[in-house]
């Protein structure tokens, strides 16, 4: 498990250690989050609001 | 056996494919769109962060997204699926109809028009309720049943308000008394293995996303042509197509989405959709 820092409430999230960028985490403090790929390491930012154009 | 997957968002269905692929001895590479770059000059079109491929699944959540990068990829050489014009021609509703309609594939009366006023005449042609649904939409998301002309007029006014690029285009479509469900059924490569009812109650829109429930259907072989028939409309590997039971013209296929979403398919059938995705998948990328 990778721990990483919630860019909402500052907390610590685990992060399975093969999670991958556009896994979706929720935690704890509510906040939904989106694995993504930073400077070659994996970070966690606000999921994005769903599209206009999202969908089936 | 390389096999990319683009996405945007991993669903349930995007991390089915990437172990079910590893199971099978395919080499699975997820490739998250964020991460891709493509060159182009007087030599052609590269990404070299996607590498050798001997296919490409396009599994974007977003339409524009996934209509541009196959047509790029394509243009870069690799064999997507689904292609560009699959997903360009489908995820417009206009188009679609139009093709269904040009095809000979029953389906629901529609009509569009490019005037409030004049659309508005036109959807007395159709009688109300009249179905008004965004030129490309999913989910069920801005689709609505206006009652009468008053309720028509003013959901038309509300979407000439949208930031929707086709907000000045007006989709209207007779409304079909479907009994409480509407049917999904599945096309993967030449074949239609696995549908579902999609029932609800209690909301007219029976999509999944809007809380319907999925039952098991039989693939009967008058919903089997159907699709198949569909398909040879828009091309393709993998295919969601929408199907409505009209009590008096039967089936009629309503939309067809081209990456369809399948968790709860494969929950309630019990169905490997991403296996036999991936076996026509190998099978496309020997040919
Ligand atoms: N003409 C119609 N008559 C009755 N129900 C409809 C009609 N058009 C759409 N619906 C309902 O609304 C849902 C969403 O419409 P659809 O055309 O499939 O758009 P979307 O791309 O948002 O799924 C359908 O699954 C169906 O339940
Ligand atoms: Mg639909
Ligand atoms: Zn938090």
């Amino acid at each position: 498990m990778a721990q990483l820092k919630c860019p909402i409430c500052g907390g610590q999230v685990s992060v399975e250690d093969d999670a991958l960028p556009g896994e979706l985490v929720e935690h704890e403090c509510g906040a939904q989050l989106e694995v993504f790929k930073k400077n070659e390491t994996l970070s966690l930012r606000l999921a994005e609001e769903v599209g206009e154009d999202w969908g089936e | 056996m390389r096999i990319g997957v683009t996405y945007d968002i991993l669903r349930w269905e995007e991390r089915d494919i990437l172990e079910k692929g590893r199971r099978m001895g395919m080499e699975v590479i997820p490739i998250h769109l964020d991460e891709v770059i493509f060159s182009m000059d007087g030599n052609g079109v590269k990404s070299q962060t996607l590498g050798e491929m001997d296919s490409i699944i396009q599994r974007s959540i977003s339409h524009t997204r996934a209509y541009l990068t196959s047509a790029l990829m394509e243009s870069a050489g690799y064999m997507v699926f689904n292609g560009s014009s699959t997903i360009e021609r489908a995820g417009n509703k206009a188009i679609a109809s139009s093709l269904l309609s040009s095809r000979g594939v029953p389906t629901p009366k529609t009509v569009v028009g490019l005037q409030r006023e004049v659309a508005l005449k036109a959807a007395h042609t159709l009688g109300f309720p009249v179905v008004i649904k965004p030129v490309e939409g999913s989910w069920g998301r801005m689709t609505a049943k206006a009652e009468d002309e008053d309720s028509l007029w003013s959901f038309m006014e509300y979407q000439e308000g949208t930031s929707l690029k086709y907000r000045n285009v007006f989709y209207l479509q007779q409304f079909i008394r479907k009994p409480g469900r509407d049917i999904r059924v599945f096309v993967i490569g030449d074949e239609v293995p696995v549908g579902i009812y999609r029932i609800n109650d209690s909301n007219w829109r029976t999509n999944t996303a809007l809380g319907a429930k999925a039952e098991p259907v039989d693939i009967n072989s008058e919903l089997r042509d159907l699709a198949l028939k569909a398909r040879e409309v828009f091309g393709g590997i993998f295919l969601g197509i929408d199907v409505f039971e009209d009590p008096k013209e039967g089936y009629l296929v309503n939309e067809v989405n081209t990456v369809p979403e399948y968790k709860n398919t494969a929950r309630v059938t019990g169905y490997d959709i991403t296996g036999t995705l991936l076996t026509k998948l190998r099978e496309a990328s020997r040919k």
